[in-house]
């Protein structure tokens, strides 16, 4: 992260002692911005100042909080449409991701992208795919060029359960193996595609169990426990980058909100979406602080403040920030010849 | 210059060879283009001298290995992806028009993609209704491709350069009547222009437009009509999209008469653009209406008569412009 997301490593809040201290902190930090970036998004959508379709990550934030800050800087990112939480753990610019979701010239895609495809060539994030399992291939493809050009990288790529049914996830799991492709697929299994629940669209529903089909190690991960899903990635991308072979995780997790803005919710049980709060990974990290005595109340406000002061500062400069000319409405159709 | 006589397939062999062997960056892939030699031979003994790298087999997964095509070209590479024909080329569609076209524009333009996409288009051999369909003018529809049609050895020998040296994806048509013409390869520079069509025969008495497969056609047409004493320009579009309005337009000016050929089925097709484009533009200069030969409004079918019939022949290109002509 630079410094100009508005908190330089002196100034960050708690007292971390040991390694494991700083490392469960480092955890919770990245969580706690995804969980209010993504709440303060939900109230600007409320309040119309985002539109199209958003898709947010509450819930689900141990996933990215655990697999992104395990890989290397040079490593790339393909994800879908849920991507803000990758692309804040990657070290996007928080203030360019804001200023994207108000379409404006400073966003990551300069407004031409919105939620659902945010896209950083620093951090090589290549989106922000909106077609269910259609990032698997480039997936592929810049693992496969990463290998031809003798680089160690590896390319993590993010989709969702209901990507298991389609055929270009079949193919790439397929091609991967076969290639021999340096990929870490990261199935993030929320248990529903939109409405429908995970047994209703796929006759076999152990998804780690059809990865394993095509000859990579794949296992499940209990995806709201952030400790486990770092291990899992850490051992994973160990696999990937030394053994020069994909690997699989799937990350068993739940979505605490609807899965867009436009949706009412009506297919899933209220219960069911309780039972599964009470296993919301932020709060049980901070249980956890709190039980081992590494973590105070008052370290706890000053990340919670820090992180809205992040936050507040992204509104301001997205809500002052110009709009591209629609002038330039056809620019970015090809590449522009100097 | 050293003139020499090759064939089409040869020329796209050539430069090939010379893409793999001058840059490290490129490579080709699709099925069968190593260890078979490319389902139209064009492939032929790349494989061995390039090695399993960079002459990939692949699985039959469209979608997989034109979208890791686009994934490699986003990472630096400059893949040279073989489709054995159009017809399957839709199961990669998602790719090509949601990524491949779509990402520059997405990312607000961070991220180009310098594809080579290959394919065969096009009927004649009696393959019936899933190998012989003509799509290029759909992908024409698309902004955030090029998409080229070469009808000549030179322009097969001379456009894969050019499409590997362009930063944004280029889909190359090859039709399958073309793979085995012959015709004079010049030893100069082999690079050429596509963004120009090209006037492949000069004439006063009307402008008769083609591309790729039915350039033959026109160009027999024009021959036949000559005997007559109508002088027909030909234009060979080569680069269906984007299209080159001012040759198009700039000899229609001259012939004040426009027929199209188009081997795609003529409602909705390219045909019907160039012929907006011609009257969008040109209107007060035609001295007639427009004129289109395309193909019958059919699946292609087996039967060789019934497949000629359904195509645009040399016969009725010829009615057309002394109708247009008369
Ligand atoms: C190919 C395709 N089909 C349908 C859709 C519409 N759609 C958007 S998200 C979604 C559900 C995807 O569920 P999942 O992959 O489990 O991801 P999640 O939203 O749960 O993170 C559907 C059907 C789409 N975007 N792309
Ligand atoms: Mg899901």
């Amino acid at each position: 992260m630079t410094a100009d997301h508005g908190h330089e490593a002196g100034r960050r809040p708690g007292p971390p002692a040991d390694a494991g201290t700083k490392r469960r902190f480092e955890l919770l930090r990245q969580m706690l911005r995804i969980r209010r970036f993504e709440e303060k998004c939900v109230e600007l959508y409320s309040a119309a100042k985002i539109r199209g379709f958003l898709h947010v990550y509450i819930g689900e934030e141990a996933v990215a909080a655990g697999i992104v800050p395990s890989l290397e800087p040079g490593d790339a990112i393909v994800s879908t449409y849920r991507e803000h939480g990758h692309a804040l753990a990657r070290g996007v610019p928080l203030e360019a991701l804001m200023a994207e979701m108000y379409g404006r010239i400073t966003g990551v895609s300069r407004g031409r992208g919105g939620s659902m495809h945010l896209f950083d060539a620093d951090t090589r994030f290549y989106g922000g795919s909106a077609i269910v399992a259609g990032g698997l291939p480039l997936a592929a493809g810049l693992a496969l060029a990463d290998r031809m050009r003798g680089h160690r990288q590896v390319t993590a790529c993010f989709f969702g359960d209901g990507a298991v049914a389609e055929g270009e996830f079949h193919e790439c799991l397929n091609l991967a193996a076969l290639w021999r492709l340096p990929v870490l697929f990261c199935c993030e299994n929320n248990l529903y595609a939109m409405g429908t629940a995970l047994a209703r669209a796929q006759a076999q529903t152990d998804l780690a169990l059809r990865a394993a089909s095509y000859g990579m190690a794949a296992w499940p991960v209990d995806g709201m426990d952030v400790l486990a899903v770092e291990d899992a990635a850490r051992q994973a991308l160990g696999m990937v980058r030394d053994g020069g072979v994909p690997c699989f995780l799937e990350l068993r997790t739940y979505r605490f909100r609807a899965h867009s803005m436009y949706d009412s919710d009506r297919y899933r049980d209220k219960a069911e979406i309780e039972a599964w709060k009470e296993r919301d990974p932020i709060t049980a990290l901070v249980s956890r602080g709190r039980a081992d005595g590494e973590l105070t109340d008052e370290g706890l406000a000053a990340l919670e403040e820090e992180i809205a002061v992040e936050i507040e500062r992204a509104v301001e400069a997205a809500e002052a920030a110009p709009m591209e000319p629609v002038a330039d409405l056809t620019r970015f159709v090809y590449s522009e010849r100097t | 210059m050293n003139e020499k006589r090759v064939t089409y397939r040869e020329a796209l062999r050539e430069a090939l060879r010379e893409a793999l062997a001058g840059d490290d960056r490129v490579f080709l892939m699709g099925e069968d283009v190593g260890r078979y030699g490319g389902c139209f031979a064009v492939s032929l003994g790349l494989l061995e001298e390039f090695g399993p790298e960079r002459v990939r087999d692949t699985p039959m997964s469209e979608s997989a290995f034109v979208g890791a095509g686009i994934g490699a070209a986003l990472a630096g590479m400059r893949p040279v992806v073989e489709i054995m024909t159009v017809n399957f080329s839709l199961l990669a569609l998602d790719q090509i028009l949601n990524n491949a076209a779509t990402l520059l524009h997405m990312s607000g333009g961070q991220f180009n993609v310098p594809v080579v996409i290959r394919m065969a288009t096009g009927a004649g051999r009696q393959l019936a209704a899933q190998h012989s369909h003509s799509l290029e003018g759909w992908y024409a529809h698309i902004p955030g491709i090029r998409v080229v049609a070469p009808a000549t050895v030179e322009d097969a020998r001379g456009m894969l350069p050019t499409a590997l040296a362009d930063p944004d994806p280029v889909l190359m048509f090859e039709h399958v009547s073309l793979y085995s013409t012959e015709g004079e390869l010049g030893g100069a520079d082999r690079q050429v222009d596509i963004d120009r069509a090209a006037i492949r025969r000069p004439g006063r008495d009307a402008t008769l437009i083609a591309y790729g497969g039915t350039l033959v056609a026109a160009l027999a047409a024009a021959e036949e009509l000559s005997g007559e004493g109508i002088e027909v320009e030909v234009i060979d579009l080569r680069t269906l999209r984007p299209v080159d309005d001012a040759t198009v337009v700039g000899s229609v000016r001259r012939t004040h008469r426009a027929v199209i050929v188009d081997e795609g089925w003529r409602s909705g097709s390219l045909s019907a653009e160039l012929s907006t484009r011609i009257t969008e533009q040109a209107f007060y200069e035609l001295d007639a209406g427009i004129e289109r030969v395309c193909t019958a409004e059919v699946p292609i079918p087996y039967a060789r008569h019934l497949e000629e019939a359904a195509l645009p022949q040399p016969a009725a290109v010829v009615e057309a412009v002394r109708k247009a002509v008369g």
